[in-house]
């Protein structure tokens, strides 16, 4: 299976790798996926406590070409953008810009719910009220 | 490093490119010469048959068997099929159950799932956790209605040599047909059917340097064994199976298991110090496993887990290398390798495996090329990894509840 020149992009040169230090009250953590099914993306959000903006992200991923770089392009989309902006980012979009083919949807997904994961956990840390759900 | 333009190859299980001296040998079969081996009636076909009956001597030849016992066919898969089918639906008089292991190739696994809807019974034994088969499970196994026994000689993914004699000595003892899936096995190991107990046995070509398309099916004469055909029409092959004989295809195979026979215990000392010089680079990274039995298996084959990494992204990144993960992954599966968790490896090593398969033309270079870019990717992958930082913080993978996806 060929992969198209964004994923292969990603994967070569992933974008913001890593952890934040543990303990950080201004970063949400969000972890989903399961060994079991070959994908497990880790993604942290940093966020300004003042303007509730996500001023940087990282990530890690343990799966396919693919999820390295569905996790890799977030971590780029998220910054700048609020959390409930950063929420509404979309599986579709994630799989439109990397050319993904059907059977690597799920990866997408995967980003997607990561988002929301990191979004939920930064907001129960801070006591903020409404959930995120996530879609799936 | 640097990528060499065209990937090596190191996926010899899943086919070898022909020997030159087979290509050599099949040429005049698809030119000046094209009779149908079936023609009695002029010279065209009396050249084509005989050396069609040249090429049974030979496969004949590396196994230790007659040539009448030899029944040509389109490959292993075809083989398998006919063993399987012919057998089951000559016997089935004496008895409706079978058995098999669930580590066969799905031309094995498949069939009997057919044999099943048509209303057989069909046991797939478990393996250890080295990817042999205990005797002892195959012996509680075994019913009066049992009527065969499938277990394959060299595993496709792994690379571990079952004890076909073993089996077959106890086969034999209780009167049941044993079939042998040799496809991975011809110039690997020796075969001698004159002593080893097997009734049926599948040959391909391709497999050892010769064409695709060609394989064929052993069927002992003594004693007898029966088939019903499963491929009707001009009663060719003593009517096991019929179809014109693709002389060309039959010659190089023949060509091919020539080769084999003569150069076949050479071969495999120089593949087996290759082995050795990969698994001796590969061994110490950390969290490296070896799948399979360490000793009982072809040196041709080393399948490895890196744990931590998933399979199909190291393959991404190792692309001077023609490999294969036992990650199914690629076939929009999200299963891991079925023969990797018949051995009792947990979800995360199965998913992490590396099929490296090494042949006639494979250098140290090769290896040592082999061995840079994987540990260079691996650890690379493993920065990655979020599993990895969890081992390396300490946590135990197998208490976290991940969210099923």
């Amino acid at each position: 299976m060929a992969y198209s020149e964004k994923v292969v992009d990603h994967y070569e040169n992933p974008r913001n790798v890593g952890s934040f230090e543990k303990g950080d009250e201004s970063v949400g953590t969000g972890m989903v996926g399961a060994p079991a099914c070959g994908d497990v993306m880790k993604l942290q959000i940093k966020v300004n406590p003042v303007t509730g903006v996500i001023e940087d992200a990282r990530f890690k991923t343990y799966g396919c070409g693919s999820a390295i770089a569905s996790s890799s392009l977030v971590t780029e989309w998220v910054k700048g953008k609020t959390l409930d902006e950063a929420a509404s980012i979309k599986n579709s979009a994630i799989a439109e810009e990397l050319a993904l083919p059907p059977v690597k949807i799920h990866c997408s997904i995967l980003a997607e719910d990561a988002i929301k994961a990191a979004v939920n956990d930064y907001k129960q840390k801070h006591g903020a009220a409404a959930e995120v759900t996530a879609a799936h | 490093m640097e990528t060499p333009h065209f990937p090596i190859y190191m996926d010899y299980s899943a086919t070898n490119p022909c020997d030159p001296r087979v290509v050599d040998a099949m040429i005049p079969w698809l030119r000046e010469h094209f009779g149908n081996p079936a023609s009695r009636s002029h010279a065209w076909g009396w050249e084509a048959e005989a050396a069609v009956e040249k090429a049974r001597g030979q496969i004949a030849d590396l196994i230790g068997a007659d040539p009448r016992e030899i029944v040509w066919t389109s490959g292993a898969t075809e083989s398998n099929n006919l063993a399987l089918k012919g057998a089951a639906h000559f016997y089935k008089s004496k008895g409706k159950h079978l058995i098999t292991v669930k580590t066969e190739h799905k031309a094995v696994l498949d069939t009997m799932r057919e044999l099943e809807r048509q209303g057989f019974e069909v046991s797939y034994l478990d393996v250890q956790a080295d990817g042999l088969l205990d005797i002892e499970v195959l012996k509680a196994a075994i019913r009066p209605d049992t009527i065969l026994v499938s277990v394959m000689f060299v595993n496709n993914e792994i690379g571990v040599i079952q004890d076909i004699a073993e089996i077959g000595t106890l086969c034999r003892e209780k009167g049941i047909i044993f079939h042998v899936d040799a496809a991975q096995a011809t110039g690997r190991v020796d075969i001698d059917l004159a002593t080893l107990p097997v009734d049926l046995m599948s040959l391909t070509s391709h497999k050892t340097y010769g064409p695709k398309g060609i394989g064929a099916l052993y069927v002992r004469r003594k004693p007898r064994v029966r088939l019903e055909a499963q491929m009707h029409g001009g009663g060719h092959e003593r009517g096991m199976r019929s179809g014109t004989l693709p002389t060309h295809q039959c010659v190089g195979m023949g060509e091919a298991y020539r080769i084999a026979k003569a150069e076949m215990h050479e071969e495999n000392k120089r593949i087996r110090a290759l082995h050795e010089r990969m698994l001796n680079g590969l061994k110490d990274v950390e969290e490296v496993f070896l799948n399979g039995h360490a000793d009982k298996r072809v040196p041709h084959n080393l399948n490895m887990s890196f744990n931590f990494v998933e399979g199909e992204s190291l393959i991404m990144g190792i692309k001077g290398l023609a490999v294969s993960s036992g990650s199914a992954c690629t076939s929009a599966s999200l299963e891991p390798s079925y023969v990797l968790r018949a051995l009792g490896r947990s979800d995360e090593l199965a998913h992490s495996s590396l099929r490296m398969t090494i042949g006639r033309w494979s250098t140290e270079e090769e290896i040592d090329y082999a061995v840079g870019t994987i540990k260079e990717n691996v650890a690379k992958l493993r920065e990655l990894s979020p599993l990895w930082e969890m081992f390396k913080d300490g946590v135990d993978l197998s208490t976290i509840q991940w969210a099923a996806h």
